[in-house]
């Protein structure tokens, strides 16, 4: 058995919520660059060098890239020979949250109930997903996932008869529904298969593959290429002003399901794609 | 008038605004706000709306002002504000035409509006601006002054006063039934979507 103490788990997620939210990752900086070459839409490249500027801006005064600062979303691949010692994971993950927020000036977005809605003033709970697995290493990945286009995510229950082209079609309307609300360029995260929760579960996870990045698997990643480009044909363009630059990416991750089923959940993400991860 | 259109082609906008200026704006124009905007969002919009029932007074006068619907992030010290770009706009639909009925003249958001929010900007002489989602960090530039008028206990929904100059925005709908984003999906769509 290892041991990682919570203080280190504490820092460490401190430490990404902070850092998410001032500096974007080089996947997203590419994308940005991408995008400049191929838009046709004087609007949208407008808007996609003031995001660019944004984001170097975000980075050099450490002003958080966009106001939103998230709801933190939080991946945990726990070895099962890591043993965590000094009190609860849980708690350690929201320790380090409440402290980044705080610290980091980030925005406090979370209520204590969706129905009497007061704000918990440190944006803690996250959510938190564990899984087990072999091995004595702690990975945490944390996502700043913005309400604006999570509030765009949708599900859908398919039947088997309806198949990939029923996919294929449920997605490119996701899409177009999210349009100028989910602040596009949008990255896609598409759970398919499972339960109705498992699917929910892959579509946030999905999202974490670097961005531009192939599908391990061959179909996957034919398939996540036919259907960027034909988001990118909706003319819905950065920030909804029109133009060929709908969405950066579409990743999606699968998993076995019920003969009687076919889920697909699309969580929706915005061009503030904030995401960070470590190692322990 | 207090819409005068700059050299670089684009519209220099003074508040407060009159009917003459809403009805200058067309959809697509892109602007540099100078004056005041009112922050407000979900929960400030709650509180108004009793108070719009009972014909009671606002903790601002709507007439001829802009609300920007955003809460910004906590300014660092020295600083003004911290992050503050648009928050999506259709959550406030339910809200809107009731303001632009008190004389509220614009809005400040990002995302498709409901037909009632349109047929609302061309009964009562309203516009509907973009600004940048996403853009916070370059946005909190152009505000130079902020204090807080009402519902402070919201946090980061409370109602703010902003003392702008030349806020980038672009008219989505105007009060001539003009619709940017509609406007862009038909001039860049192609086959094959």
């Amino acid at each position: 058995m290892r041991d990682v103490h919570v203080s280190a788990i504490t820092d460490a997620v401190k430490k990404l919520c902070i850092e998410a939210n001032l500096d974007l990752e080089p996947d997203m900086l590419r994308a940005f660059d991408g995008a400049l070459r191929r838009e046709r839409s004087p609007a949208g490249k407008q808007v996609l060098q003031i995001l660019k500027q944004n984001a170097e801006m975000a980075r050099t005064r450490r002003i958080p890239y966009c106001q939103d600062t998230g709801f933190v979303v939080c991946f945990v691949e726990l070895g099962q020979d890591v043993h965590v010692t000094g009190g609860g994971l849980d708690d350690a993950i929201n320790d380090g949250v409440r402290q980044g927020y705080t610290e980091g000036y980030l925005r406090a977005s979370i209520v204590r109930s969706p129905f009497d809605r007061v704000n918990t003033g440190d944006n803690t709970p996250a959510v938190i997903h564990v899984d087990v697995g072999p091995g004595a290493t702690l990975r945490i990945m944390v996502m700043a996932k913005g309400g604006g286009c999570e509030n765009r995510s949708k599900y859908k229950m398919l039947t088997p008869a309806e198949g990939v082209a029923g996919v294929k079609e449920w997605i490119i309307e996701c899409v177009k529904t999210a349009g100028p609300d989910a602040c596009p360029p949008l990255i896609l995260g598409v759970g398919v298969g499972g339960t109705f929760e498992k699917s929910a579960i892959l579509s946030k996870k999905a999202l974490f593959r670097e961005l531009g990045s192939p599908n391990p698997d061959p179909q996957l990643d034919a398939l996540e290429k036919e259907l960027l480009d034909r988001a990118n044909r909706l003319g819905i363009g950065p920030q909804g002003y029109g133009g060929d630059t709908t969405a950066f990416g579409i990743h999606i991750l699968t998993y076995p399901c019920h003969i009687t089923s076919l889920p697909v959940a699309v969580t929706i993400e915005c061009h503030a794609h904030r995401h960070k991860e470590v190692t322990l | 008038m207090s819409v005068t259109t700059a050299a670089d082609g684009i519209k220099e906008i003074g508040t407060p605004l009159s009917d003459g200026d809403v009805e200058s704006l067309r959809a697509g124009d892109r602007v540099r706000i100078t004056g005041v905007l009112y922050t407000a969002r979900d929960a400030a919009h709650g509180r108004l709306l009793p108070l719009i029932e009972k014909g009671e007074k606002l903790p601002f006068d709507p007439r001829g002002q802009i609300i920007y619907y955003t809460g910004p992030s906590p300014a660092r010290p020295g600083d003004v504000v911290g992050s503050i770009g648009p928050t999506t706009a259709s959550r406030m639909d339910t809200f809107t035409p009731s303001l632009l009925g008190l004389g509220l003249k614009g809005t400040i958001g990002k995302g498709y509006r409901s037909q009632p929010v349109k047929d609302a900007l061309r009964a009562y002489k309203g516009v509907y601006f973009g600004a940048i989602g996403g853009a916070g960090a370059v946005l909190s530039q152009f505000i130079k002054k902020l204090s807080i008028v009402a519902y402070e206990d919201l946090g980061t929904e409370a109602i703010r006063r902003l003392e702008v100059e030349g806020f980038p925005a672009i008219v989505v709908n105007d009060c001539h039934g003009g619709d940017l984003y509609q406007d862009g999906v038909k001039a860049y769509a192609r086959e094959g979507a």
